[in-house]
This record gives C-alpha cells, structure tokens and sequence, in this order.
C-alpha cells in the first residue's frame, strides 16, 4: 500500500541537468526567481518560455511527470488569472456583460502572472526531478557554510536532513507494520466516514511516535560510538564537482538576465 | 598475552535507580581472543559494553583500553577508534542512506583523507562480502547484511576489539550465521578481539573464554566447555542451556550411557552414532 510512494520526486538520468553541481542548479533556481520578474510584455514573457522549454528538453524528463508537477497549482494559477480579469481596469473594455466589464489590460495582466507561476513551478521542479534529496543536501550545506560565521548549525542542519532522509522509508516501512497489526485486530483505515478514519489512525501515530524516540535514542548512541563529535575536524565521502557547465550554466542566466532587461518595457 | 582491555574495581550506577548496575567488578580482555559475555536481561552486560568504550562512565573505578583511560575525555577518541559496537538493532544504527556512505561516517568523524577513505571503504565492504551493495539503501538490506555493513564501518576504522552487544538477537537464523561467521573470520584471520555480549549459550559456545554475569557481578568465567559444566550455575543466571547439553542430559536421564558434555550439535551426533561401536 505504501509501496508507491515516492520520496522526493528524483527521477533517475544521465542527462546534462543531472550532472550538474547541485550548487550550480540551487543558485540558478535562485537567480531566475528574480529573472522571472524581469519580464513584463509578451516578447520577455516568450523568451523566459523558450528558456523554459529548453530547460525541460534538456533534463530529458518526461512531460508527464512536469505536468504531475504542474496539476497541484492548476488552481492557483486559474484564480490568480480570474482575480486579474475582475479587478485590473486598464486599456480598453473588450466585453460588457453591463455590470460586469473586462478590460484587455486585464487579460494580459492575468496570462502574464499565471505564466509566472507557471515558469517558476516548472524551473524549481526541475531541480528536484533531476537531483536527489542527498545531493540537494549537500549542495546546501556547501552554500550556507558561510553562515556558520554568525553561527548557524549548517552542519547539523544538513546532517538532520540526511538522517531524516535515511529514516523515511524505515518509518514507512514501519507504518505499515503497524497498520497490519492494527487490521488484523479489526481496525479500519480505509473505509467508513471521515471521522471514524482520522480516530482511526491515532493508534497507529502513538505507537510509532514511540518507536521515533527510541530509534533517535538508539542512533545518537551508535553515533557517539563511532566516534561523532559535531562538525569540527570531520572529512567528507562525498564530494561535488563544479564543472565548466556549471559557470556556463549560470552566465547563461546571466545573459538571459541581461537580455531581458534590456527587452523589457521601461516606464 | 597481551592485555587489550582492564575493567578495575568498576561500579555503575544509572541516575533514576536505586541499585547498582555493576558492582565492583575486574575482569581483563586478551589480543585475539573471542569472549563471550553471558547474562540474563539485567545482569549489566549491556551497561558493562557502554563503559567499555566511554559511552558511559563508572561511577567510581577505571576502565583502560590499551592504557587510555575513559575518563580521560581527550583519550575517548581514541578507544573509539579502537573499539567499536555493534548494537541490537540493524535499522538504529545505520547512519548513511547508503552502504557507502554509512561505512565512511566512522571514518569521516575521524577525520580520515578521502583518498584514504574510499580505498579502506572498498576493502572493509569486501572483507564482509558485500561488494554488490555499495549503492544499496539500507531498507533494501536484509538484517544480517545491515549488521555486517555495521562491522564493515567498525573495521574501516581499523578497530583493535569488536562488541557484538546482542547484535544477533535481532536476525533470522540465517542473518545470525553471516553475522557470527563474518566476526568469526575477522577474529581469525586478522587477530581482531571480539568481546560478544549475548543471552544466547549457543553462540557463547563458540567463544574462547565465558564470562557470566548476574546482578552487575561475575558469577564465573572459564572456558565454554568448563562453564557448561555447571548447568545448575547457568540456571542460577536465567541462561537457557544450548540444545545439544539439554537434549545431552535428558538422554543420561533416560539411562543413554554418553560420557561427557556435548556442547555443538555435531558432537553430540557424532557421540551418539559411535556410542555402541565403541564398546
């Protein structure tokens, strides 16, 4: 049953996007958020799309797990789309329904913000699809080691976020254990209403709350055992390595940047 | 030979409890010997296996391992390094969210180059015949491969004693046999002292030494087969005997004429199917 869950949305690949540093692609996600914001007429709004685009092409992910991505936030870009039409009253009316008016500058005002979203899902998708959960990991201890200075745990902080990684499909593993045992004795988690389903499943938190604990117990120890003693002093297995596609990578956001600055409607 | 670990005159106590968990207790491990600690759950063997390498310390006594001391803060690296654990449990104890990275974790803390690193972590994977699973997560291990990956990181770190702290009493019987003979290799092979905490008689049978504890005391300590002969001090510990020296007795009881303790299974089959011809 929980079998098909997925952690983190990796999908297994080999192409440029995959081999990218992690750091290359956290720090572009971070770039193009203000990029996005460049842009403000249809020529900018084109070019972030064939950005877009190529980015997918690129990452070789199939475009049913982008639209996977994109089905949660179908809502929001709708609304955002519809709240643009009622309330923005610029240009000229291109429909009267009498108490209702829609303004062309309106309809433009909403495909431009829903492409917003629609581009910044898609880009920051991108990098959970095409890095897993441990090399984000340590992408992100690598960026934030500058703040250990004013003495942010970046070190544990990202320790905490691979153990945690680590202990997700044993804790699954266990939920299920549990939810068997708990069925065999005549619980029902699947069926009848709502309400009796939610009450249902505090014997199966209670228990595994209680096994966390002890498993954080258990851990702390081995870790002490063999030989854990913070951050200071430690090497490290892995490794990244920041190739010239990386620079690359980033000056073409750079350039993208640029581009759209100078395109973009001033005044 | 020579003396790897001294326990001196050691008493615990945990905060929350009244008694002590160990009571004044001596004992001494060898280079290359394979001891079995046997207890009934409570006798202190678990406790007496934190303080060994510093995870807890006696509340008076000393505990020294190749003349570092635990108290000593500064030298408790160092036993670290030299003495690791297996515990109970294979899912609690594994770090990494892979072989890899689980086996480099001890060398990591100890500050091991990575050329190093990668080289000693290939070679500790095979020295315990899991070369396939480099990759591996560990929710697509077995408990017997998660407890040997657990040896693989004890031994990447070039360990002088290895503590078995029940860590079989979690397996199958299969996960049971790797585990033991994995530990068993390495105890020959390459002279690694194993100290084997366990409630199990069957597996102490193996052992080269026997010590058996009861309320935070040793009661005895010889070898296996001197410590088997005293079935009514086993008892005294809550120990279930070995099946092969239960069945051993029945059949003297029966009137079966066997003349001596039979501590594997083998002996005792080989003891019976002789039992006539050699008359």
């Amino acid at each position: 049953m929980l079998d098909n869950v997925i952690i983190g949305q990796y999908i297994p690949g080999t192409s440029v996007l995959h081999k990218m540093d992690p750091r290359a692609k956290l720090l572009g996600i971070f770039v193009f958020i203000f990029v996005v914001f460049l842009a403000n007429n249809w020529l900018t709004y084109g070019i972030l799309g064939v950005f877009a685009v190529a980015a997918i092409l690129l990452s070789q992910v199939s475009l049913r797990y982008m639209y996977k991505g994109l089905k949660p936030i179908f809502f929001i870009v709708i609304f955002t789309f519809i709240l643009h039409i009622l309330m923005t009253k610029q240009g000229e009316v291109v429909y009267d329904l009498g108490w209702l008016k829609i303004y062309n500058g309106g309809v433009k005002q909403g495909v431009f913000i829903s492409l917003r979203l629609v581009y910044l899902v898609l880009v920051t998708s991108l990098l959970t699809l095409t890095t897993t959960p441990i090399d984000i990991t340590d992408g992100l201890e690598y960026l934030l080691a500058p703040f250990k200075r004013v003495k942010l745990p970046v070190h544990e902080f990202a320790l905490m976020m691979s153990i945690s990684l680590r202990f997700i499909p044993t804790l699954l593993q266990e939920t299920e254990k549990i939810m068997k045992a708990q069925m065999a004795r005549g619980a029902e988690f699947t069926a009848g209403p709502v309400k009796e389903r939610i009450k249902a499943f505090v014997p199966l938190l209670v228990p595994l709350f209680i096994s966390s604990f002890k498993r954080a117990e258990d851990l702390a120890l081995a870790m002490e055992a063999r030989g854990y003693r913070g951050g200071e002093g430690r090497t490290r297995l892995r490794v990244l390595h920041w190739g010239f596609r990386d620079t690359g990578a980033l000056l073409l956001l750079l350039i993208l940047a640029a581009v759209l600055i100078v395109l973009r409607t001033h005044g | 030979m020579k003396e790897l670990i001294t326990v001196n005159n050691v008493s615990f106590q945990y905060p929350s409890e009244e008694n002590l968990t160990l009571a004044d207790l001596s004992l001494s491990v060898y280079k290359g010997e394979w001891l079995a600690i046997v207890g009934h759950n409570g006798s202190g063997k678990s406790t007496l296996a934190k303080l060994l390498n510093g995870l807890l310390l006696p509340t008076s006594g000393e505990v020294k391992v190749e003349n570092y001391t635990t108290a000593n803060e500064k030298e408790l690296w160092e036993i670290r390094r030299r003495v690791g654990i297996v515990f109970q449990n294979p899912d609690n104890q594994f770090v990494g969210t892979s072989v890899r990275d689980d086996v480099a974790f001890g060398l990591e803390n100890f500050g091991v180059p990575r050329d190093e690193m990668i080289e000693r972590i290939e070679t500790s994977i095979a020295r315990v015949n899991m070369q396939g699973f480099i990759e591996s997560e560990p929710h697509h291990l077995s408990g017997g491969q998660k407890q040997r990956v657990a040896i693989a990181g004890i031994i990447a770190q070039k360990p002088s004693i290895i503590i078995l702290d029940e860590a079989t009493s979690m397996l199958d019987p299969m996960g049971r046999k790797e585990v033991i003979d994995t530990v068993k290799q390495l105890n020959e092979e390459e002279g690694i002292t194993v100290i084997s905490i366990t409630h199990d008689l069957e597996e102490a049978v193996r052992a080269d030494r026997v010590i058996v504890m009861k309320q935070g005391a040793i009661l005895t300590t010889g070898s296996p087969r001197e410590v088997f002969q005293n079935e009514a001090l086993l008892l005294d510990a809550g120990l279930d005997l070995p099946f092969s020296l239960k069945l051993g007795l029945a059949l003297r009881d029966y009137g079966v004429s066997l003349k001596e303790q039979h501590l594997t299974q083998e002996e005792l089959v080989d003891a019976l199917w002789t039992l006539k011809s050699a008359d």
